[in-house]
């Protein structure tokens, strides 16, 4: 076995492990692009021959159909993009208040399922695993027809103090009306935010200089809270005003209505979602050796700056990337709505669709807003991931 | 050496180039392929080839296949419904085999294809089923934009509302604040936001996916009022636990003429189904049935119905069928009549009087223009 300087020079470029690499990679490139040509042509060819163009002008024409939940004015005059803006806009409503008390729970739950308490142990731990081994779409329907849709009539509704409307029409709550003053209340609402921040970057730099850790979070929350209700005290006129709902002909009005499709969908993706957070959260603590906690207690700390100072900051690296998946899939099976009639984004598209009978071009749309979301989180959540993961020096 | 490596190497592009386009472009040979597309492989040739017919291209598909393959509604009784058996069964249903039996002579050569209201045009765009025959309202924007032709009205229908019967709604009027349930991707939906708009009603929609599911949310309460076809109201009446608790509301909202419809671009296949409608509307004004079909055809001496039967040869080739195309119908399926009265008339559960369903002579508005 001698390499002689002949035989090497001899080495033919299709036996040099460089070059072969370089071919493996440059034969998949070709490859996928190849396939999503073959695709793409494939539709337009199919398009062409059915005498259909693809285009997005349609996107300006009148949609003619009405829509249950608005965030923003909309009538069957208006365009199809306003439209799918609404259902959009659902969409965003309900991941955003679907992800904020998953989050809730789901801490809750993964803590109770470590309580050393049997009863609170048990019961958790059985909630998850019912919760975790079905399917959603028929928890969705089971909460939607077989919860929400036999609350009682508007004339035979259940109140509760006279205020909480529970019917099959809706949940009315009482709910602030803005009145004139209320922009005002959002100069002194914003001068709290400002207040807030300059606590919280103060505390901070006097917990580096001085090594002492004061509840930073709990001061500028304080702060915010305080200007808000001297604000709320100086003006004359009450910047929101208190308005309770009440049945009134076929409908609730007055105060803040749910419907039952809101209801359900956000409460039933809450439900299943936080299953799936309590068990990560549960991961996350476990991950988190007990003799961090030993060490923690030798040196005095008590129990809450244990878990706050020691176990959380630790568990947080575990649990942010799972939890991360969580909330992505919260919003992208928020499209579930479709099973229950909430008009979210791939509802109204749904209905687009088939009013004016451009498929490929909505479905891309769909797509692509789900793409966005859900890159949109991730960057967050990364971001989120790298400040809180162990600096290493 | 050299050479055979290189070989092996666009062989290896090749193979990889034929797995990505899938079943259609391995029946090409490999060697040949690889020694054609060599530096610069172009898969133009291996597209998918897209099934959607020109001129004929229907007709001849639909007989190599052996069957026709039909869209149709599998939730409204009267119309398109399957039983828990399977069977399907309903006026637009039997459409289809009417279709089937001109062609084939065979009312069952047909495979029926469940659809949605908002999976239907999309079905019939991508070439899935030859035929739509879904109660499916014959509209301007999807004559057009959908890229589909009605072929002829077979029921004229007009949308409604329904009520239970202990609210005491009699007008739309009454309806002010209310929730209606509607099922989306519908004329029925545009109507009735169209008709509130005009009306000065504010209403809060309900809409759902499907029609059990808008249905079921009537049932459960959730709605004030159901709005959908007449016809679809009746049949909806019929599946509900207490049918006598709810009354239809004398409105009419909407004009709904509801037909099938075929693909834009094979204009003989659209002659085919638009004749078979005009062979059922025959029979019926000669009457002609399953029945005394047989004796008709021995004994006709009106040359329209020797022309329509057959006898007098001449019109089913003018259509790329057999001769005997609307004895088939009438023999195996029946006319008009006896379709309507299988899933309409007075005995059935889902009965609609004909009103304008009836023949010209009887005031109503089918009318078919002659065989010749």
């Amino acid at each position: 076995m001698q390499h002689t300087p002949a035989t090497k020079r001899a080495t033919p470029f299709w036996r040099d492990e460089r070059f072969l690499q370089l071919l493996g990679q440059a034969l998949f490139l070709i490859a996928v692009f190849g396939f999503a040509w073959i695709i793409i042509n494939n539709m337009r060819t199919g398009l062409q021959k059915q005498g259909m163009t693809l285009g997005f002008s349609f996107i300006s024409g009148i949609a003619g159909f009405d829509i249950a939940e608005l965030p923003i004015v909309y009538s069957r005059s208006s365009t199809y993009l306003q439209a799918y803006t609404v259902g959009l806009l659902n969409t965003l409503i309900v991941s955003g208040i679907g992800i904020f008390f998953s989050t809730i729970l789901g801490v809750i739950l993964g803590v109770a399922r470590l309580s050393k308490n049997f009863l609170i142990n048990r019961l958790a731990a059985l909630y998850l695993e019912l919760m975790r081994n079905m399917s959603l779409l028929v928890f969705l329907i089971f909460w939607y027809q077989g919860l929400f849709l036999k609350l009682p009539k508007i004339k035979e509704a259940i109140i509760w103090f006279d205020s909480v409307y529970w019917t099959n029409r809706g949940i009315g709550i009482p709910w602030g009306i803005p009145t004139a003053s209320y922009p005002t209340f959002q100069l002194f609402l914003l001068s709290g935010i400002f207040l807030a921040l300059i606590v919280f970057f103060s505390l901070q730099a006097y917990a580096k200089r001085t090594g002492r850790a004061p509840l930073t979070s709990l001061w500028s929350a304080l702060a915010f809270t305080v200007v808000a209700i001297v604000g709320w005290l100086v003006l004359p006129l009450k910047p929101l005003e208190l308005s309770i709902p009440f049945a009134n002909g076929l409908n609730l009005s007055g105060g803040k209505i749910f419907s039952p499709e809101f209801m359900a969908l956000t409460s039933g993706l809450v439900l299943y979602t936080a299953a799936f957070i309590g068990e990560v959260v549960r991961s996350g603590i476990l991950a988190v050796s007990n003799g961090q906690v030993e060490a923690a207690r030798a040196l005095g700390l008590n129990r809450f700056q244990t878990l706050r100072l020691v176990v959380f900051p630790q568990a947080l690296r575990v649990i942010v990337p799972p939890l991360t998946s969580q909330y992505l899939n919260l919003t992208k099976n928020s499209s579930l709505a479709v099973a229950i009639g909430y008009p979210d984004m791939f509802y109204v598209s749904n209905t687009i669709i088939n009013q004016s009978g451009r498929a490929v071009e909505m479905i891309a749309v769909v797509m692509l807003t789900y793409l966005t979301f859900s890159l949109i989180t991730s960057l967050f959540m990364n971001w989120y991931n790298a400040k809180i993961k162990l600096v290493e020096r | 050496m050299r050479k055979s490596l290189l070989f092996v190497s666009l062989l290896v592009v090749a193979s990889m180039l034929l797995a990505a386009c899938g079943a259609p472009a391995a029946s090409e040979a490999p060697a040949e392929a690889a020694a054609t597309e060599a530096a610069a492989p172009a898969p133009a040739q291996t597209v998918l080839e897209v099934t959607v017919p020109g001129y004929g291209e229907t007709l001849k598909a639909v007989q190599e296949r052996g069957k026709v393959v039909c869209g149709v509604n599998a939730q409204v009784p009267g119309f398109g419904f399957v039983d828990s058996a399977g069977v399907f069964s309903g006026f637009d249903v039997d459409f289809c085999r009417a279709l089937a039996a001109g062609i084939f002579g065979d009312p069952d050569a047909v495979e029926f294809r469940a659809l949605t209201s908002s999976e239907r045009f999309t079905a019939l765009q991508a070439g899935e089923i030859d035929v739509l025959s879904r109660n499916t309202t014959w509209t301007l924007t999807r004559d057009t934009e959908l890229t589909g032709n009605f072929v002829h009205t077979m029921f004229y229908d007009g949308q409604g509302m329904m009520v239970a019967a202990d609210s005491g709604f009699t007008t739309l009027k009454d309806l002010e604040g209310g929730t209606i349930c509607v099922q989306t991707g519908t004329t029925t939906e545009l109507n009735l936001a169209d008709v509130m708009a005009a009306e000065g009603i504010s209403y809060t929609p309900a809409v759902f996916e499907d029609s059990n599911a808008t249905l079921a949310a009537y049932a459960e309460g959730r709605c004030d009022a159901i709005t959908t076809d007449k016809s679809g109201l009746v049949s909806n009446r019929a599946s509900l636990p207490d049918p006598a608790a709810h009354v239809i509301m004398d409105v009419t909202m909407s004009k709904e003429p509801l037909g099938p419809m075929v693909r834009h671009g094979d204009d003989q296949w659209f002659d085919i189904v638009q004749w078979t409608a005009f062979a059922l509307f025959t029979a019926e004004e000669y009457g002609i049935t399953s029945a005394n079909v047989d004796d008709v055809k021995a004994s006709a001496t009106d040359p329209n119905i020797m022309r329509l039967l057959g006898t007098e040869p001449g019109m089913g080739a003018k259509l790329g069928l057999s001769e005997e195309w609307a004895y088939n119908i009438i023999k195996l399926v029946g006319n008009y009549e006896e379709l309507y009265n299988r899933s309409l008339g007075p005995d059935t559960p889902t009965f609609i009087p004909r009103g304008f369903n009836s023949l010209y002579t009887d005031g109503g508005l089918l009318y078919a223009p002659p065989f010749r």
